[in-house]
């Protein structure tokens, strides 16, 4: 988690996303903001799950499970992490 | 249009890759049941090693002839709701003795162990509230996560440090539920719920434990890993299942909390199905009467489990637990056809145990489940290591090497 959390960027913040995502990234697809989660990077929904742990340990932020079905790209999950940074 | 159905083209396709020979894994039928550990299966006299029937009471004379009585008097059924029609007398004797077995001012009986989950959890938090779930929790936890309104937090399986740290960050004035189970289902692991109560408690959050498969042997009286862990003040709700180690099938929760009573008229799970039929309350209460003092079963059964996890630990098989932590011994098998093949093999030396798979199971692991009872023989678990020994030959599994491991 970095110090400076709450005044990250949004393009920051997706960069970080994307940081996260490479390792889970079986296909190497090619990560854009549009990339979708189930259907582009096939990942199941254990490996999203670990996935939103990671993220909140990196933002040091609550991204609750019942938003998942919400989020379908990364551009979509670094929008709700800006939010939530914004909101606290 | 479309098909409704073409969504489970892949799980149709998956279903057929495993075929259907006799025995088949996924289409298991109990033809005649002779007792707690035995059953006809294909025409086999088969030994029972993966039932749940832990504390062995699905065949005890007292919960029969309590069942046959109550059907008797009471008829088949009750055709109505607890908040209707659905309360009789054998209801309230069995929340009455589920207070008095867990020594708790209030108990609420569910018609099933699932309901029970998602009675509480849905009951308990609304928007705005939190619930924190533990990373391997059951079917039932997840179900009503997806059900309720709350903010759902998932922390790494039986990590009370991760726990804390997502404590940490929840708002100060929100209200919060920590969920966990005693034993975990799959793998027959414990919850670490020393470290997950303190955390829980000194962060001002509410402990619900499900007991479901700690029931009957864990703690002096058999009222779970809160009991053995001596850390029941610190658990608000517990909830439990009569589909185990009680011998029929139902749910509970028991509490001390003094507005508890509310949640039968809040817990929609709780008010919008059929109450259990008068036998199934009337031989619970007998059962659960029965378990307190059952040292001797209880004493047999951890005797059964550490006969056959040392046995096959023996043999080479790697295991899910490094010791016998429950009656549940899950052996890791490479994939799916070794877990389908071993199964049938099995099935064919007369032992049936269950196959259990991703999503089912954590860390995609492909599982034979054994779950032993207070009933088996220590003949019959012999029997169970000897045909493990066989299966393995005739399926030509390799046991040489533990890379298979869940634990390392």
């Amino acid at each position: 988690m970095s110090a400076s959390a709450d005044t990250l960027s949004n393009a920051e913040i997706l960069e970080r996303i994307c940081d996260l995502i490479r390792p889970l990234n079986k296909k190497n697809v090619a990560l854009a903001p549009d990339t979708t989660f189930a259907d582009d990077l096939d990942l199941d929904s254990l490996t999203v799950m670990d996935l939103v742990a990671a993220i909140e340990d990196e933002f040091d932020i609550i991204l609750p499970l019942n938003l998942l079905p919400d989020l379908e790209t990364i551009q979509q999950v670094a929008d709700t992490v800006e939010k939530i940074l914004q909101g606290r | 249009m479309a098909d409704l159905f073409d969504k489970y083209d892949p799980l149709i396709a998956e279903r057929a890759s495993l075929g259907t020979s006799d025995p088949d894994p996924l289409n298991i039928v109990l033809d005649e049941v002779f007792s707690e550990t035995e059953a006809m299966v294909g025409g086999r006299r088969t030994i029972l090693a993966g039932t749940n029937n832990y504390m062995g009471m699905t065949f005890h004379p007292a919960a029969i002839e309590a069942a046959q009585e109550a059907v008797a008097d009471f008829g088949t059924g009750t055709t109505g709701s607890r908040i209707l029609n659905g309360t009789y007398a054998g209801h309230r004797t069995l929340e009455e003795t589920l207070k008095e077995f867990y020594g708790t001012a209030h108990a609420m009986v569910f018609s099933t162990g699932y309901q029970a989950n998602l009675g509480m959890i849905t009951g308990l938090t609304a928007k705005g509230d939190y619930v924190l779930i533990d990373a391997d929790s059951h079917a039932s936890i997840y179900d009503a996560c997806a059900m309720g309104t709350a903010d759902i937090v998932r922390f790494r399986h039986n990590d009370a440090a991760d726990l804390d740290k997502r404590l940490g960050r929840l708002p100060k004035d929100a209200a919060a539920l920590v969920v966990v189970e005693g034993i975990y289902s799959m793998l027959g692991d414990k919850a670490p719920l020393v470290d997950i109560a303190e955390m829980t408690s000194a962060r001002g959050a509410a402990l619900l434990v499900d007991e479901a498969h700690s029931m009957g042997f864990c703690g002096a009286t058999g009222r779970g890993i809160a009991q053995e862990c001596g850390i029941e003040d610190k658990v608000d709700f517990i909830v439990g299942t009569f589909s185990k180690s009680v011998g029929t099938v139902g749910g509970f929760c028991v509490s001390n909390h003094p507005k508890f009573e509310i949640l039968r008229l809040a817990s929609r799970p709780y008010m919008f199905t059929a109450s259990l039929p008068p036998s199934v309350v009337a031989s619970a209460a007998v059962s659960i009467r029965h378990l307190r003092n059952a040292d001797n079963r209880r004493a047999h059964l951890w005797e059964n489990v550490r006969r056959l996890h040392a046995g096959l630990k023996e043999q080479g098989f790697a295991l899910g637990t490094k010791t016998a932590e429950s009656p549940i011994v899950a052996v890791c098998l490479p994939d799916q056809e070794a877990l389908f093949g071993m199964c049938r093999a099995l099935l064919e030396e007369g032992v049936y145990v269950n196959v259990a798979r991703p999503p089912a199971t954590p860390n995609g692991l492909f599982l034979l489940r054994c779950s032993l009872n207070a009933s088996h023989t220590t003949e019959q678990i012999d029997r169970i290591l000897e045909a493990f020994a066989k299966a393995a030959e005739k399926f030509g599994l390799d046991l040489s090497e533990k890379r298979l491991s869940a634990v390392g």
